[in-house]
């Protein structure tokens, strides 16, 4: 979606500089929310205030909200259907996959304890069935407390990135 | 009152949704299915599919369809898309006014750090969640799966291999 976007906000209506648009970029992706919305978001509260932003918004929304709500609606009277039962028998694992392979290269260059920590989060995810939210809490929270420490203290730490 | 539960797990979601579709899976995962009972994994992993497909993010698609099994009208659709939508909203209004005081904030630098490792953590407990008996019937499952990923590793286009799969389990199943 980001190339789409690209070409729309800065070469069709020159909304953004280039510049522009990797700063918002950064934004969108370090709060919350899916990052074609704050796109969306950003653009809109920054050619025409608070009004752009719901506008951009709602624009952004409103195809995937149509597209989703046919098919749920629909979705019932076709699911028992022995041709699309085996499509999805097919399609469940090949998301597990797609959700599973950037992993690969996100954990790269990562040190050994981020990464014992992102396994142990997860199995206590998954298995224990305790919400992810303490552990975006606990990132957060230690983070913020790291970011006090001293100024000597810029150890190992800051080789790593 | 089901309205009012749908809307507050979506702003929930909207509201932690930090690092993108796939770790926001694993919260959606959580409220979803864990706590509230809404779908089962399997459906899960289908709204996943059916989102890979469509245009728009995996969070709406998911608040769209949610909105609408759980109630049954396109009510339930709108309130579960909104409140997705408001965290969003406001605080990217928010940061974007207060943006260049916010990038070179050490305490936010700091926690978008803190969160990092934590954000590989939910993708990985997004895969293993919607991972199962339910998901992963037989061998063939791990075929597909093991193809999928490698392809996927090699930068193959997820709507391809989405279209793929879908094929070969219309051939296997």
């Amino acid at each position: 979606m980001i190339p789409l976007i690209e070409a729309e906000m800065i070469q069709k209506r020159g909304w953004l500089t280039r510049e522009e648009f990797i700063n918002q970029l950064t934004i969108a992706q370090s709060i919350p929310g899916p990052i074609a919305l704050n796109t969306a978001v950003f653009v809109g509260y920054k050619t025409r205030g608070a009004k752009g932003a719901l506008a951009a918004l709602v624009g952004v929304v409103i195809p995937s909200f149509i597209i989703i709500l046919l098919i749920a609606t629909t979705f019932t009277n076709f699911k028992d259907n022995a041709t699309v039962a085996a499509a999805f028998k097919g399609m469940r694992p090949a998301v597990v996959a797609l959700i599973a392979a950037p992993l690969i290269s996100m954990s790269k260059g990562m040190s050994w304890w981020k990464i014992a920590l992102a396994l142990g989060a997860s199995v206590v995810i998954w298995l224990l069935g305790v919400s992810p939210i303490w552990f975006i809490f606990v990132g957060a929270i230690v983070g913020i407390m790291w970011s006090f420490r001293p100024e000597g203290l810029n150890d190992r730490k800051e080789g790593e990135q | 009152m089901i309205y009012l539960q749908l809307f507050l797990s979506y702003l929930k979601i909207g509201f932690f949704g930090f690092g993108g579709g796939y770790a926001m899976i694993s919260l959606i995962y959580n409220e979803v299915v864990v706590q509230n009972g809404w779908l089962t994994a399997e459906e899960l992993a289908d709204v996943t599919a059916i989102s890979q497909m469509t245009p728009g993010p995996i969070a709406i698609n998911c608040a769209t369809y949610v909105g609408y099994t759980v109630t049954g009208n396109a009510l339930g659709s709108l309130l579960a898309t909104l409140a997705v939508c408001l965290p969003s909203l406001t605080l990217m209004m928010l940061a974007t006014k207060f943006y260049f005081k916010l990038r070179n904030n050490r305490q936010f630098k700091g926690a978008m750090d803190g969160m990092q490792p934590m954000m590989i953590g939910l993708i990985l407990s997004s895969a293993l969640m919607l991972f199962g008996e339910s998901t992963f019937i037989d061998w063939k499952s791990w075929v597909i799966f093991a193809g999928c990923f490698i392809a996927s590793v090699k930068r193959v286009n997820p709507i391809l291999l989405i279209v793929l799969s879908a094929v070969a389990g219309i051939i296997l199943y």
